[in-house]
């Protein structure tokens, strides 16, 4: 488990069915490129979150897969749209097979 | 080799960028972070030569000043999050967490963050805000001080500066400080390292203008501790005048040495009317 | 030692190129990673836009978004970087749109490239050129 690794994710509390809205998420965690190198001049291995996804009552919102091109504390903003009250699931995987999530409640109508 | 002026140099490659490449800076861009806005220009301290005073935000890409704007999009709120946890943690031989006594939450700062580093009566000393955090952690939760310049030591100082955003600093700079704030004053003004160069020549007498690419500030400090894109991290009042320093080819004073110290005074006086913004966002 | 106006412009202007790090870009892995994705499918312009800035104020972060309505995935090449992929977007039946926004690492002036995946399997593509400078005194 990479060390101090904490999800954020803003979700609004309601929306109406049909209509979409933002979320935003950010979560801490390093990104070791595998691009840097030490002060030996050895390279440091690749470290980074690999895989991003947001499912609402169980189906999928959006995916994403993440190189090391993407900055330190990965930050997505994408759009939801919904029928029915419930909630979001996030999960973040890590190269080194940890999972990070949060989850957030919404309500429609 | 030839013997050449170095800050000669240094003027000619500074005056051959005014106006170049980057966007112009736009004086009367807005900071208004979730409906607040935070004031990045005031009449400067009756003791400064310059007319006005200005937040390193207004030098800023306007997508680096978009990122402060929002405190979600802001990723230095991730690390006062992180604080906001170690608050709640118990740490140290007496059982207790900040949240024991300060059972008002962080809030209870408000105002604390505009006013250091200050003259504390009952300790006899000038302290700034890793000061106070650490001389309360070793008295009343028996833990270990935290280091300053460090993760846990920088979002903890996060923490408790966001709860001032907003408020003017306002530091005093007479008194029982008048000798610290003279010394500081004076490293301000006094040129050093290889490149020979004072913080001065850059912050007072170039601010608005371009080194190499980069947008020269003020040098406020209104603004620590600050997210730099650059590292992906906070970073405090200290280790920045420290990088400074470096980058001038000088030897860095100590991170929490007396010269730090008084420069970190004297540089806060210089934002006087500037409001708080820490944690904000910076290149 | 005098400098003449002409040694001062000459060490100015090599100062500015050299503050640009140059561009590149590394044909051969951008072609491959374009090919794996367009999966035989023709690569046309427009129908996806990508909103990155003209000059990053710094490197290691830059914010990009891509917007492709109808897409069912896109993906986001650096041209310039060592390894082009930077992330691939995969839009499902609750996405509100298909668009995104994300933050990475420009290791040098370079073009941007995204590329939408249609639901007809159609490949779209959106370039951006993205200057990336050294920094100042900061780094």
């Amino acid at each position: 488990m990479a060390e101090n690794v904490k999800p954020r994710v803003r979700v609004p509390r309601s929306a109406s069915a049909g209509e979409a809205f933002e979320i935003k998420t950010l979560i801490s965690h390093k990104m070791e490129s595998g691009q840097r190198k030490d002060s030996d001049g050895n390279r440091i291995p690749r470290s980074i979150i690999n895989h991003f996804s947001c499912d609402f009552n169980g189906e999928n919102v959006m995916t994403a897969i993440l190189e090391g091109a993407i900055s330190t504390n990965p930050y997505f903003q994408f759009d939801a749209v919904i029928q029915e009250s419930g909630t979001f699931t996030f999960t973040w995987l890590d190269d080194d097979g940890s999972e990070y999530t949060d989850s957030k409640d919404i309500t429609v109508g | 080799m030839k013997k050449f002026t170095l800050s000669a140099t240094i003027a000619a490659s500074l005056a051959l960028f005014a106006g170049t490449a980057s966007a112009q800076v736009d004086l009367d861009a807005v900071l208004n972070i979730d409906g607040t806005v935070i004031t990045t220009r005031a009449p400067a301290p009756d003791f400064l030569d310059i007319d006005e005073v200005i937040s390193g935000w207004v030098y800023r890409a306007s997508e680096t000043q978009a990122l402060q704007m929002d405190d979600f999009d802001n990723p230095a709120m991730l690390f006062v999050d992180q604080a906001m946890d170690d608050w709640n943690r118990v740490d140290g031989t007496e059982g207790k967490s900040c949240a024991s006594c300060h059972t008002n939450g962080p809030e209870e700062f408000a105002g604390l963050r505009a006013e250091l580093p200050r003259w504390d009566a009952e300790r006899g000393q000038m302290m700034n805000m890793e000061d106070y955090i650490n001389y309360n952690r070793v008295t009343y939760m028996g833990a270990e001080p935290l280091k300053w310049a460090k993760p846990r030591m920088d979002a903890m100082v996060a923490l408790i500066s966001l709860q001032s955003r907003g408020m003017p600093i306002n530091v005093a700079i007479d008194g029982p400080v008048a000798d610290i704030w003279a010394q500081g004053e004076e490293i301000y003004y006094t040129r050093v390292g290889q490149l020979d160069m004072a913080c001065a020549n850059c912050h007072e007498d170039n601010y608005g203008n371009m080194i190499r690419a980069d947008r020269l500030s003020q040098g406020q400090i209104n603004g620590f501790p600050v997210y730099r894109l650059k590292n992906a991290k906070l970073n405090s009042v200290q280790a920045r005048f420290k990088g400074c320093m470096k980058n001038i080819r000088a030897e860095p004073y100590a991170v929490g040495s007396d010269e730090f110290r008084a420069l970190e005074l004297y540089v806060a006086s210089r934002g006087n009317g500037l409001s708080v913004e820490g944690p904000s966002v910076r290149n | 030692m005098q400098f003449t106006r002409r040694d001062t412009l000459a060490m100015g202007a090599g100062a500015a190129v050299a503050t640009l790090v140059p561009f590149q870009a590394f044909a051969g892995a951008n072609e491959d990673e374009m090919a794996a994705f367009a999966n035989g499918a023709e690569i046309t312009d427009g129908g996806v836009e990508l909103t990155a800035p003209e000059i990053a104020e710094n490197g290691n972060t830059v914010p990009i978004s891509v917007s492709a309505p109808g897409a069912v995935s896109i993906l986001i090449l650096a041209t310039g970087n060592p390894q082009p992929r930077v992330v691939e977007f995969g839009f499902g039946p609750l996405a509100g749109s298909q668009s995104a926004s994300t933050r990475c690492r420009l290791a040098g002036t370079q073009d941007v490239v995204a590329l939408a995946k249609m639901a007809d399997g159609s490949i779209k593509r959106a370039t951006s050129t993205v200057k990336v400078t050294i920094g100042g005194c900061g780094g």
